[in-house]
């Protein structure tokens, strides 16, 4: 088992998504319980589901500077970095701690990819169009590098792009950059958005629901795709003695199949095991736990036997997907944010879309939306190829 | 400080000219010749001759590499922690998925799809080894390998433990080739753990550079190699650890972000 570690602050995080533009309009949508879905209006061609699509993308173009990358892709990051301040934050934090003292670790799934399919789709005699020759457009790296860009940071820099758990082990990424001294901040997050290879990649593997997703309900039938950008400072606890804190961080590997999970939820296991035990903390400390809740009925069934095996009836746990759509790579990030508002804001949002819980799901399960004030809060991520994280979130006086 | 020491437990090589390490040292110390016209395929003994057939390229060329480097530590690939890092993952397969969802986004296969995600070659390792440690799937483009590099040596730090990284890249296919100018495979791997005075290996001690540019590879064949595949931007590095004397490298990690390496081989 790993060894305590120290709480890192978050001194600054922001989220865009379908459900909201900025912490305060998704902490709103939650509480309303008014979700971002929508019938999809984005594929190159109909299929029939439901999305969680960024409003006015398209009209968020990147900074000039950034002009050749410009992709839906970095336009949601830039449109991300610019809400609840924390461009400014961000840039901050640069200035105060130096350029090659701040590290940006990203996740993604898909990235740019979708300027690559739209390359093909106007291809001239076979060959991409002068407007895509541009190598950073087709690369999953093309995230981390305009962001990397954008903030002028000279430190260390990755993509981590292990599908669904992406934006969370970035966390884990960024902590041990910080603790082992190669960095005195970082901004870590993700972004994905929407594009045909998730949309119909999960339609071919029968993974996509007709109506929008419905999380741990007995009659759920997949997943509703959806898009999103946040990000979030990382600095030593001293520097914001107010602020949330990561408590802790788990990785593991499921060794047991490319799109299914392990049937006992192995990897998930030792993903909060570690957790758990980084943050000094034992499983009924824990008071909310943001699922991965896809609800794919492999997900949902595995990760349900799993929370009702390890905590006690008191500890409360949600699906958010119904509010989101699954983002995929940006899940991580967008999955931290609620756990953070639900530690600052003192609520715990329900599983919107569920209304006849499987008789698989513990005492756990919220349904509906809670008025608590959790102070450890666990978020689970969990991505094709069996790659696990786990993350621990405490309130400023709880760590 | 910052200086991170590790001990290099194992080693595994594959691209043009480079066969498996023990084949490639004298190539990277400029005792035998380097015939980059040809690549033998990667037929790593981990997957089973099915899996080897239908495993995407880069699937074949990170095995290849992590395999002989696990070997070469007399490790249980198993045991260890993976880091994969890759500038662009599997070419042939984002060709595949953009040219069939340009004309028949309905008949996609879901397998090429799982196997589109960039950590499928470390999700195959994994599965493969038996592997339930962290693995994870790194890219920083023409950074990625000073990127890995890096993590894994944290990683280390972190667990106190071996850790296994490997970065490969494969050719480009079809209008890919515009933007990536990839064409052939290649991949390294390492084995590095927290340094044991005791132990056998080379040791690498990185400490962070600003501002400083990669050392150049020495040799023609590394410098036309590295233009053929953004892995080969490791070429400096290997030459170092195939060498007979200590040396300094320096490895791009990011954008004005290099790291100093000092090898003692």
């Amino acid at each position: 088992m790993p060894q305590r570690q120290s709480p890192l602050a978050i001194s600054a995080y922001t989220v865009t998504c379908a459900a909201g533009r900025g912490v305060d309009a998704l902490a709103a949508a939650l509480a309303a319980r008014r979700s971002g879905l929508a019938p999809n209006d984005f594929s190159s061609v109909p299929l029939a589901c439901h999305v969680g699509r960024v409003a006015g993308v398209e009209d968020t173009p990147v900074p000039a500077a950034q002009a050749a990358w410009d992709c839906r892709n970095n336009r949601l990051a830039w449109l991300g970095l610019s809400q609840d301040g924390f461009l400014d934050a961000a840039l901050a934090l640069v200035a105060r701690y130096g350029a090659s003292r701040v590290a940006v670790v990203l996740g993604t799934s898909t990235a740019s990819i979708g300027a690559t399919e739209e390359a093909y789709r106007t291809l001239e005699d076979g060959r991409f169009a002068a407007r895509f020759h541009e190598p950073l457009l087709h690369t999953p790296h093309s995230l981390a590098a305009f962001v990397q860009a954008v903030l002028g940071t000279r430190g260390p820099v990755a993509t981590v792009a292990t599908a669904c758990s992406s934006s969370a082990k970035v966390f884990a990424q960024a902590e041990r950059l910080i603790r082992l001294g190669w960095a005195d901040a970082a901004v870590v997050g993700g972004v994905d958005t929407l594009c045909d290879s998730v949309l119909f990649g999960f339609n071919a593997l029968q993974l996509v629901s007709p109506d929008p997703c419905r999380p741990f309900d007995a009659a759920r039938r997949g997943i509703s795709i959806g898009e999103a950008a946040g990000f979030a400072l990382l600095e030593r606890g001293d520097a914001a003695p107010g602020a949330p804190r990561l408590a802790g961080w788990g990785e593991s590997s499921d060794a047991h199949h490319m799109s299914s999970p392990h049937p006992e939820g192995l990897g998930a296991r030792l993903a909060i095991a570690d957790a758990l035990a980084r943050a000094g903390l034992t499983a009924d400390a824990v008071d909310y736990i943001n699922l991965h809740g896809t609800a794919t009925p492999a997900n949902d069934a595995v990760e349900a036997a799993t929370i009702a095996a390890l905590f006690p009836a008191t500890t409360r746990a949600s699906s958010t997907k119904g509010w989101t759509g699954h983002t995929l790579g940006a899940a991580g990030i967008v999955e931290a944010v609620i756990c953070l508002i639900a530690l600052e804001r003192g609520f715990v949002p329900g599983t919107l879309n569920c209304v006849d819980p499987d008789p698989v799901c513990g005492p756990q399960l919220a349904v509906a939306n809670e008025a608590r004030a959790p102070r450890i809060a666990l978020s689970n991520s969990f991505g094709f190829g069996g790659s696990n994280a786990a993350l621990l979130f405490a309130h400023a006086g709880a760590a | 400080m910052s200086a991170l020491a590790v001990r290099v437990a194992g080693i595994g090589l594959w691209g043009p000219a480079l066969a498996g390490w023990p084949a490639s040292v004298a190539v990277l110390r400029g005792e035998a010749p380097a015939d980059l016209s040809t690549t033998q395929k990667p037929s790593p003994p981990l997957l089973p001759p099915a899996e080897r057939r239908r495993a995407p390229e880069t699937v074949l060329f990170a095995a290849q590499a992590a395999v002989e480097a696990c070997a070469a530590a007399g490790l249980s690939p198993g045991e260890l922690p993976a880091v994969f890092g890759s500038a662009q993952g599997d070419i042939a397969i984002t060709d595949y998925m953009c040219a069939t969802l340009a004309t028949a986004p309905f008949e996609l296969s879901p397998t090429k799809f799982h196997n589109s995600v960039h950590n499928a070659a470390v999700g195959y390792w994994t599965i493969a080894t038996g592997c339930r440690a962290a693995s994870t799937a790194l890219s920083a483009w023409t950074d990625t390998v000073g990127a890995s590099l890096l993590e894994a040596a944290i990683q280390a730090h972190d667990t106190q433990a071996p850790v296994l990284v490997a970065v490969y890249d494969s050719a480009a296919v079809g209008p890919m080739a515009d933007p990536i100018h990839h064409d052939c495979g290649f991949a390294f791997a390492l084995v590095v753990d927290v340094d044991d005075p005791a132990a056998p290996g080379p040791r690498l001690v990185l400490e962070p550079l600003d501002g400083a540019g990669a050392t150049e590879p020495d040799a023609a064949w590394a410098r036309e190699l590295r233009e053929r595949n953004s892995s080969a931007i490791a070429l400096p590095l290997l030459a170092a650890l195939a060498g007979t004397t200590e040396r300094r490298v320096r490895v791009a990690a990011g954008p004005g972000f290099v790291l100093d390496v000092t090898v003692r081989p």
